[in-house]
C-alpha cells in the first residue's frame, strides 16, 4: 500500500462566536496516498472549504487527529505551519488571490522569497514555472492585465514554486468560462501524471469524474453514500 | 519580501492614500523641526552661557578674609582675617594644586582722565596671572601687565575695552598717558571684549587694572582685596579649599573648621551647576518637542491602520504561501519607518537650513549676546533620529502586530 500523504481521523471544526457554536467538520475520516487525484464534492455548506484550509494548514482542527506525511500537525506553532505551506503544499483558489500590484513573475517569486532562494536561482525557477504553464510571455504583466484563466495559470506556477508534494485546489475552474476551465484541468491532469498528489474541490461533475476518488461531504460529515477508502 | 516589491506597495498604498500621506508626512517633518529646533536653541543658549561664564575666567576660586566665629587658642571670636602679598606667595607654596594664584586690590571711583575726558572708575592692581585666570585677553598690538612691570612698579596701565572707548573713543590708546589720580600712567593694552555672566567687583570691561606693586606703593595699601587662584585640575577644587583652610588657620590662627574665616567662591562649582541647569532647560525644551512628534506619531498609526485593513487579503494570500507572522510584522513595520523617517529627513534638513540661516544672518544684539544663536550638534541629530526611530516603531508596531495576528483563513475570505 502507498504511503498516506494525508491522514484525518475524526476531525472536527467548531467556530464560535461569542456563545454561538457552529460545527463545521463534525468528524472526518480522510486517507490520501501518494499521487492521487482526489475531488472533494459536497454542497455548499457542507465544510468542503473548512476542510480545505485545514489539510492546507491554514488552520487547525479543535478536535481529531491530522498528520501530513506521518506528522501530526494539531500542535504545529504557526511558524512551523507556515513553512508547511511554503514548502510541502501549493495552494490554487477558487478567486486566484495573486497580489494586485505584482506582475505574473513576482507573484510566483514569493513563495521562493519566503524559501530564502537565493536570486539567479529564484530567477531560473520563475522562467521555468510562467514556460511551464505557458505564460513565458507574460512575465510583466500584472493581474489586471490577465484573462482570469492566465492568472490561475499564473496561480498554478506559483503553487508549484517550491516544488510541493500536494496540491490543494478549491474550485480552481469556479470563476472560469468552460474552455479555460477545461485547459485549467489537463494542467491538472499533467501535474498528476508528473506525480504530485492533487486534492480539488469540486462542483463540475465532469471534474469530478476525471479523479480517481471522490470524497463527498455534507454537513460536516463523510458522505457514506459515496466512496470511501 | 525584494526591496522592490516592498517600495511598488508602498508606491501603491501611497497613490491611494495620498492625502492622509502627505499630511502625516508634513506632521512629522514639523514635529521634527520643531524638536529639532528647540533642541539648536538650547544648545545655542548652553554654549553661550558657558562661554559668558568662561569671561570671568575658566577653573578660578576667589578668596576673601573672613571673620572668627569660633574662638581658637585663647583667642575670641571676631577677628578678621586680612592678606597680604605675602601670604600670596605663602599659599603658592604650601598647596600644591594651585597653578597660578595672584593677590588683588581694588580702588573705586578713582579718578581717571585722558585729554578732556574724565571718568570716575575702578582700577584694580592686579599680577599678569590675570590674563589667564580671569581672561584679560589683550587686543592685537597690545599686550597685558608682565612680570618686569611688577618688579619695577612700573606706571601701566591695562584697559578694559569700554573704558578705552569711553577715554580714547576710535583713537588709539596703545602708548598713549591717561591720568590716574593725577598720576600718568602709559597704557600697553587693551583688554580684547569678552561676555562676563558673572563677576564679584564689577565687570572687567569698565575697569583699569595696573600692576598691584604699583597699586601698593602709589595708595600706601598693605592688605589685598581678594586673592584669585585657579587650579591645574578642576576635580581638586575641594581639595584646594580645605588645603587653603588648614594653611591659612595655621598661620592666622584660626580653627580650620571656622568657615566663616575665609570666603571663597568656588567658579568651577558653579559652572557645573550651571551646566546642570542649562542641561535641565534642553531637556525641557526636548520633551516639548517631543510630544509635537508624538502627535505624528498617532497619524503614523492611523494609516497603518487603514492600510492593513485594506490589505487584509494581501497578507492572507502571503501568509498562504508561507509568510510566517514575523514577516508579516517587519513588513508594516518598515513601512511605518519609511513615513516616518520620510517626515523626519524633511525635517531634519529644513531644521538645518534654519538655524544655519539664523546663525549666518548679521544681526548685532544684546539679546543674541547673551542667548546664544541655535546650533545643531551632532548629539542632537542622534537624538532625534532616535525619537523618530522610536515613534516610528511604536506607531508601526501595534497595527503590523494586528496584522500579523490575523488568521489567514479569514483574511483570505475578506473582500
Amino acid at each position: 500500500m502507498a504511503h498516506n500523504v494525508i491522514y484525518m481521523k475524526q476531525v472536527k471544526k467548531r467556530y464560535q462566536t461569542g456563545q454561538v457554536f457552529f460545527d463545521a467538520l463534525r468528524g472526518i475520516d480522510l486517507r490520501v496516498e501518494q499521487g492521487e487525484l482526489i475531488a472533494v464534492v459536497g454542497p455548499s455548506g457542507s465544510g468542503k472549504s473548512t476542510l480545505m484550509n485545514i489539510m492546507g494548514c491554514l488552520d487547525v482542527p479543535t478536535g481529531g487527529v491530522y498528520k501530513l506525511d506521518d506528522k501530526v500537525v494539531n500542535t504545529l506553532t504557526s511558524n512551523q505551519l507556515a513553512d508547511i505551506r511554503n514548502k510541502k503544499i501549493g495552494f490554487v483558489f477558487q478567486a486566484f488571490n495573486l497580489l494586485p500590484y505584482a506582475t505574473a513573475y513576482e507573484n510566483v517569486e514569493v513563495p521562493l522569497l519566503f524559501a530564502r532562494v537565493s536570486g539567479k536561482k529564484r530567477r531560473e525557477r520563475v522562467h521555468e514555472l510562467l514556460a511551464r504553464v505557458g505564460l513565458a510571455d507574460k512575465m510583466a504583466n500584472k493581474p489586471t492585465e490577465m484573462s482570469g484563466g492566465e492568472m490561475q495559470r499564473v496561480a498554478i506556477a506559483r503553487a508549484l514554486a517550491n516544488e510541493p508534494d500536494i496540491i490543494l485546489a478549491d474550485e480552481p475552474t469556479g470563476n472560469l468560462d468552460s474552455k479555460s476551465g477545461g485547459a485549467i484541468v489537463k494542467l491538472f491532469e499533467e501535474l498528476h501524471d508528473s506525480g504530485k498528489t492533487i486534492v480539488m474541490i469540486t462542483h463540475d461533475k465532469s471534474i469530478a469524474e476525471r479523479a480517481q476518488r471522490v470524497v463527498r461531504l455534507k454537513d460536516g460529515l463523510n458522505d457514506t453514500n459515496g466512496d470511501l477508502s | 519580501m525584494n526591496l522592490t516589491t516592498i517600495y511598488n506597495v508602498f508606491i501603491r498604498d501611497f497613490r491611494k492614500q495620498k492625502k492622509r500621506i502627505t499630511l502625516t508626512v508634513i506632521a512629522l517633518g514639523w514635529g521634527t523641526i520643531s524638536i529639532m529646533v528647540m533642541l539648536a536653541f538650547g544648545e545655542g543658549l548652553h554654549r553661550q552661557l558657558m562661554q559668558n561664564k568662561r569671561g570671568l575666567g575658566e577653573g578660578i576660586g576667589i578668596l576673601w578674609g573672613g571673620q572668627t566665629q569660633i574662638p581658637y587658642k585663647g583667642m575670641g571670636k571676631g577677628r578678621p582675617i586680612r592678606f597680604t602679598s605675602e601670604d600670596v606667595e605663602f599659599i603658592e607654596q604650601r598647596v600644591p594644586n594651585i597653578s597660578l594664584i595672584s593677590g588683588e586690590m581694588h580702588r573705586w571711583g578713582a579718578r581717571v582722565r585722558y585729554k578732556d575726558n574724565v571718568l570716575s572708575e575702578h582700577i584694580t592692581g592686579i599680577g599678569p596671572e590675570f590674563e589667564h585666570m580671569r581672561a584679560h585677553i589683550p587686543e592685537r598690538g597690545s599686550r597685558m601687565i608682565n612680570e618686569l612691570d611688577m618688579q619695577l612698579r612700573r606706571r601701566v596701565v591695562f584697559l578694559g575695552d569700554e573704558m578705552k572707548a569711553n577715554l580714547f573713543g576710535e583713537e588709539d590708546a596703545v602708548g598713549k598717558t591717561v591720568f590716574i589720580d593725577e598720576i600718568p600712567f602709559t597704557v600697553v593694552g587693551v583688554m580684547k571684549h569678552k561676555m562676563q555672566m558673572s563677576n564679584y567687583s564689577g565687570h572687567d570691561l569698565s575697569k583699569g587694572s595696573i600692576p598691584l606693586t604699583t597699586f601698593e606703593a602709589i595708595y600706601g595699601r598693605r592688605y589685598l582685596g581678594n586673592i584669585v587662584y585657579q587650579a591645574h585640575d578642576l576635580d581638586r577644587m575641594a581639595d584646594i579649599e580645605k588645603q587653603l583652610y588648614s594653611v591659612l588657620g595655621a598661620k592666622f590662627q584660626f580653627d580650620p573648621e571656622d568657615e566663616s574665616a575665609l570666603s571663597i567662591w568656588d567658579v568651577v562649582a558653579g559652572m557645573k551647576e550651571m551646566s546642570n541647569i542649562l542641561l535641565g532647560i534642553q531637556i525641557f525644551l526636548g520633551i516639548i518637542g517631543g510630544l509635537t512628534l508624538i502627535i505624528a506619531g498617532v497619524g503614523v498609526a492611523n494609516i497603518m491602520y487603514v492600510s492593513i485593513k485594506e490589505r487584509t487579503r494581501e497578507i492572507g494570500i502571503k501568509m498562504a504561501v508561507g509568510a510566517r507572522r514575523g514577516y508579516i510584522l517587519v513588513q508594516f513595520l518598515l513601512e511605518a519607518l519609511i513615513i516616518t523617517f520620510g517626515g523626519g529627513i524633511g525635517g531634519i534638513l529644513i531644521s538645518y537650513v534654519l538655524t544655519e540661516g539664523f546663525r549666518r544672518m548679521p544681526i548685532e544684539s544684546d539679546v543674541l549676546d547673551f542667548m546664544g544663536r541655535p546650533v545643531l550638534s551632532p548629539e542632537i541629530g542622534v537624538t532625534v533620529v532616535i525619537i523618530l526611530g522610536a515613534v516610528g516603531i511604536v506607531a508601526g508596531l501595534f497595527p503590523a502586530m494586528r496584522a500579523a495576528s490575523v488568521s489567514p483563513v479569514e483574511s483570505l475570505r475578506y473582500e
